[in-house]
């Protein structure tokens, strides 16, 4: 009995979002009278930072500093649709419709400063700082928050845009299997490392490397928070997580906390990941996503550092104690 | 069941509860004295998300009958705000991106604050040790190290978190 080291590699092209129905996702801008812009929309916040990347993204497209813009969300009685915060989805479907509504209510903002500085709406430019102005000519200016107040008061013009971002149904030819699936595909590859007891069965994860190529990145920070979070995930998914041990009877599921299994924090190895940046043609700011996908490389690369510590075929998961165990007495009976 | 009336101080004030069987301390801070940073996750000490100190000692809340809590003194995290080191901590939990749905962190302060009240200069060991009874599904723990073992820095140059 020993302890054995094992080295696994596994890759993934993962496509942003669904296609099979139809993907939609909307968002409506509008304009405080205070002078901030509202972006209201369905799509969830969960910790993820879609709050934060709307908000960049809002900003950008408008022209408007960061902290100006208020992202309403999580409300699907009152929101536009959103067609679900899940698949890596968002940042790309979402993010589209934040541009083209923020396009929209930039447009009429532009429009209402163009009569204020009686000049044309094509020589306006914003400084991303408050201000919009005659491009080359900086002191000719007004305040956005100015531009706001002079199109309720004065104008009677409402600034305010819309957004709706659809990716077309494709279903699949029955015949060939043919589908458009990639409105745009994300990449991402895991070098694992483990160390498996052979008495035990337990597999210690030593380390995951792995390179992303998502686009262009809208939040590195955050695209970290993500990839180092499934990596935790995928480590337990791998090893002991099931809601169905003895699947596809339902005996023995784990009901609660103390049953479920998950790893803690003593079982997280290093994370290190590389970020390759190939924006997106289709992408806000060149985004594609990254939520989901970030479980998908490291389950298939530390089940393959199994394998190649044992000298195995294990392709099920979790690779629990036991699964490794049994798979080493029927290795060892064939080899008797 | 007669209810017993309890007196506990939760975050230095005097609360007078009428505590009815087994109803727990978690239930207590969180619906009936509105402490909602008291999480109500898995109420059988399997998650760490309600963890308070009950006189200055990291607990689960969601595990003490009240009724057995007289004279106690409670401290969840609505409390600690304007104490340093809990300021401290909260600033490294932000600078770290040690937050990301939000539910578990109540309870990662509480324990950072106990285990930095007792050792203020822990190991990456000691810190896991400290947190492995708090769940996290997000962040994969390793920015919570990270903050905890910055604030433990922090706190060593004297910082007070104004």
């Amino acid at each position: 009995m020993a302890k054995k080291r094992g080295t696994g590699m596994a890759a993934v092209s993962y496509p942003i979002g669904m296609h099979l129905g139809g993907d939609p996702t909307g968002a409506l801008v509008h304009a405080t009278s205070g002078g901030n812009f509202v972006v209201a929309m369905s799509s969830v916040d969960l910790g993820q930072g879609l709050k934060t990347v709307m908000a960049q993204i809002a900003a950008e497209a408008l022209g408007v500093p960061l902290d100006t813009v208020i992202i309403d969300t999580g409300d699907t009685d009152t929101g536009p649709h959103c067609s679900g915060t899940g698949a890596s989805r968002t940042t790309h479907r979402a993010g589209n419709a934040v541009i083209a509504a923020a396009k929209e209510a930039r447009s009429a903002m532009l429009d209402v400063a163009a009569e204020m500085l009686e000049v044309s709406a094509a020589d306006l430019e914003t400084d991303g700082k408050g201000n919009i102005h005659v491009a080359g000519v900086e002191e000719k200016s007004v305040s956005v928050a100015e531009t706001v107040q002079a199109g309720t008061f004065q104008f009677g013009k409402t600034i305010a845009g819309r957004g709706l971002f659809l990716v077309p149904k494709s279903p699949q030819d029955p015949e060939t299997g043919e589908s458009d699936p990639h409105s745009t595909q994300a990449h991402a590859c895991t070098v694992a490392e483990v160390e498996v007891d052979t008495e035990s069965g337990e597999v210690e994860v030593l380390s995951l490397k792995s390179a992303y190529e998502i686009g262009r990145q809208i939040n590195p920070e955050l695209v970290k928070g993500q990839i180092v979070g499934g990596a935790w995930m995928a480590i337990g998914h791998t090893l002991c997580e099931t809601t169905a041990p003895y699947y596809p009877t339902t005996e023995h599921a784990p009901l609660d906390f103390l049953n479920y299994g998950m790893t803690g924090v003593a079982e997280m190895p290093e994370v290190e990941c590389e970020l390759l940046e190939f924006p997106s043609p289709s992408g806000p700011f060149g985004a594609k996503g990254v939520g989901e996908m970030v479980a998908n490389s490291p389950i298939p690369a530390i089940v393959n550092a199994i394998n190649n510590a044992l000298d195995l075929d294990i392709s099920d998961i979790p690779v629990t104690p036991e699964v490794i165990l049994r798979a080493l007495d029927a290795q060892a009976a064939g080899a008797d | 069941m007669t209810a017993k009336l309890v007196q506990l101080t939760v975050n230095g004030r005097e609360e007078h509860i009428a505590a009815d069987g087994l109803i727990s301390l978690q239930q207590v801070l969180r619906e009936k004295l509105d402490y909602n940073t008291v999480k109500d996750g898995c109420t059988q000490g399997g998650c760490g998300a309600c963890s308070v100190l009950v006189d200055g000692e990291l607990a689960l809340a969601c595990l003490l009958p009240v009724s057995r809590l007289e004279g106690a003194e409670i401290t969840t995290l609505e409390g600690l705000n304007e104490s340093n080191s809990a300021g401290v901590i909260q600033e490294s939990f932000v600078e770290h991106s040690a937050a990301q749905c939000g539910f578990c962190t109540s309870g990662m302060i509480i324990s950072a604050k106990a285990l930095l009240d007792e050792n203020p200069t822990p190991s990456r060991d000691d810190i896991m040790e400290a947190i492995s009874g708090n769940l996290c599904r997000c962040t994969g723990y390793l920015p919570i190290i990270e903050a905890v073992q910055s604030a433990a820095g922090k706190l060593a140059k004297g910082g007070d978190g104004e």
